[in-house]
């Protein structure tokens, strides 16, 4: 067989797969132990300056948001996350000076909103250093390789492409049909972040609508950290386990975050609050407006139930929450 | 006082990439346009087509225009709400028949860039990267492009960056790097016609010019030489019925604007 073609991308979250079995063995519990804690807790523990970071959910779905606050709060430094299609949480991570290296699927935009003025200032100064290129497949796969304990992942995407060129896949002979075949390399998260429906509090969570990449990104972190909109107790994980997405042994922390996903959207429960997120791509065009969104919402509140206050409250996500059923503006909120 | 006329760009563009979409098959859609044109597609010609989004939606009966492709509106009433291994994998085992795509930059044989422009390294802007174009474009049977800004800044000789394959340097090159045999581009539609391959040489053709534009237009919008048949025919124009169904899908003018 031919040598590999070897690619241009840096290669990060690789381990080999016996020193990430040894990993596991001597650092995850398989005890059924209390996981509750606190947000402030969780990011000191789990999110060290340099850790690299994914986040669960998609674009501006299901995002961690409470986590993403807490991450700038507490001025972490030098996260390298993958852009597996990161979009508000990379951008305020960037506004926030907390990442400064990227893996890009996706990342400095914002879909149909367009282009992230934060993000891209970033990248396009050389404050933010991206370190490779990889596709929405690719990084779900380097995840399945990373779940599954293997070294690699073939697949047929990317080949033939510069996006290729500037990943950190190999190219081989495929021995049996004798045709090029990407290897993707395995990648484990130092720490993924998540925001869940509802889990008990050992962390067997469930998750309600598409889950995207988190079925394989939860088994592929090493750590993983939950929130979640409500905490229930063990025995209603127990009446339906068909419906535990992540069972506990994955899990490092839980903690119970209502609204936890706002301004992004909570599948089934509220919507995105387009008002929010278009504020902040307003204020993210300056370095100013940056600090200044970051001293409104991050610093100038103490959690994220004052977050939830200043951004509304209760009568703000029952309107998000009647978007997302698809009724019409309660009449109180039309009077208005 | 001018009357105002009976349809714009995007109306015309979304029937026309409509009429591309058959009845019985499948197709991964994104945000915006694409699933304008789905939709269209299924309440007209095509009831029996299914609808996939990238992010893991099958087959959603779709009430409203979503805003991202893992909106929960991308499976309202669907067969299955699943994840992203799902899809793709589905797809690079053969189950979808179209991708619809865009791009900021294309060359002749329908290369794609979305990543950078300027040097890599040194971006002069830096645009979103690949997210899940390059395994559409990589993995469905027939990519299909809405470009709507054709142009020689859009239409290059050579693109700073080739995110998403398309026949890359011609005629059996993406089999050659492994790409699965018989896949690749169908249809590029800009503002100002409809685009083909040429079966022999894989590089972009004329098909049809859109209603009131020239050949001429056409190959001046174009930094490359435009293959021109003898034969060019010209894109109907929509019809009432269409126009209602589309104002009907997006009725606060999200996508087809105001």
């Amino acid at each position: 067989m031919k040598d590999p073609i070897e690619n241009l991308g840096e290669l990060i979250g690789w381990h080999d797969p016996d020193e990430n079995r040894r990993w596991i063995r001597e650092n995850k519990t398989r005890a059924m132990v209390d996981k509750r804690t606190t947000a402030a807790e969780a990011i000191r523990r789990f999110v060290p300056d340099g850790s690299l970071l994914a986040m669960g959910g998609f674009g501006h779905i299901r995002i961690p948001m409470a986590l993403v606050y807490e991450i700038i709060r507490q001025r972490k430094r030098n996260l390298t996350m993958f852009g597996k299609t990161a979009v508000h949480d990379i951008d305020l991570l960037i506004g926030g000076g907390c990442v400064s290296r990227v893996e890009v699927a996706y990342a400095f935009g914002h879909e149909l909103r367009g282009l992230s003025p934060c993000g891209r200032r970033a990248v396009e100064s050389g404050q933010v250093q991206v370190t490779g290129e990889i596709s929405n497949a690719g990084y779900q796969w380097r995840f399945l390789a990373a779940a599954m304990g293997v070294p690699f992942m073939p697949v047929r995407t990317m080949l033939g492409t510069d996006t290729l060129k500037h990943s950190s896949a190999k190219v081989i002979e495929d021995p049996w049909s004798g045709k090029p075949i990407a290897l993707l390399p395995a990648c484990y998260p130092d720490v993924a972040l998540f925001h869940v429906h509802r889990c008990d509090m050992y962390g067997n969570a469930q998750i309600d609508g598409i889950t995207v990449e988190d079925f394989e990104l939860a088994r592929a972190a090493r750590r993983l950290v939950l929130t979640t909109e409500e905490i229930i107790p063990h025995e209603e994980i127990q009446r339906q386990p068909w419906r535990t997405v992540i069972p506990f042994y994955l899990v490092d922390a839980v903690i119970e975050v209502p609204f936890g996903a706002h301004p992004t959207e909570m599948p089934t429960v509220y919507y995105f609050d387009e008002e929010h997120i278009a504020h902040w791509l307003e204020a993210s065009k300056t370095p100013e407006g940056t600090q200044k969104y970051f001293e409104e919402y991050v610093f100038g509140v103490p959690d994220f139930d004052a977050y939830l206050e200043k951004i509304g409250g209760k009568r703000r996500m029952e309107e998000l929450k009647r978007i997302m059923a698809l009724q019409p503006p309660s009449t109180e909120e039309a009077a208005l | 006082m001018t009357d105002k006329p009976r349809y714009n760009l995007t109306e015309l563009l979304a029937c026309v990439a409509a009429g591309l979409l058959e009845n019985g098959r499948s197709a991964f859609v994104g945000t915006g346009f694409p699933i304008l044109a789905a939709m269209l597609a299924q309440r007209t010609h095509a009831p029996g087509l299914l609808i996939i989004f990238e992010a893991g939606g099958i087959g959603p009966q779709v009430p409203a225009l979503p805003i991202s492709v893992g909106d929960s509106r991308t499976y309202y009433k669907a067969s299955a709400a699943s994840s992203m291994h799902e899809v793709m994998s589905a797809s690079q085992a053969g189950y979808v028949d179209y991708g619809f795509l865009g791009g900021a930059a294309m060359d002749c044989y329908g290369n794609v860039n979305t990543t950078v422009i300027g040097e890599w390294e040194h971006p002069k802007v830096r645009l979103p990267g690949s997210g899940g174009a390059n395994d559409v474009g990589s993995l469905t049977w027939r990519t299909i492009y809405v470009m709507r800004k054709q142009s020689p800044q859009t239409f290059v000789k050579k693109l700073d960056f080739l995110t998403t394959p398309g026949y890359l340097t011609g005629p059996g090159a993406r089999e050659a790097a492994g790409l699965p045999a018989g896949s690749g581009p169908y249809r590029v539609i800009t503002q100002l016609g409809v685009y083909g391959f040429d079966e022999a040489t894989k590089r972009l053709m004329l098909l049809a010019v859109h209603p009131g534009v020239s050949v001429d237009e056409v190959q001046a919008a174009s930094e490359f030489e435009i293959l021109i048949p003898e034969r060019v025919a010209v894109s109907p124009e929509p019809t009432d019925e269409q126009l209602r169904i589309l104002r009907e899908i997006d009725p606060q003018g999200l996508v087809i604007g105001k």
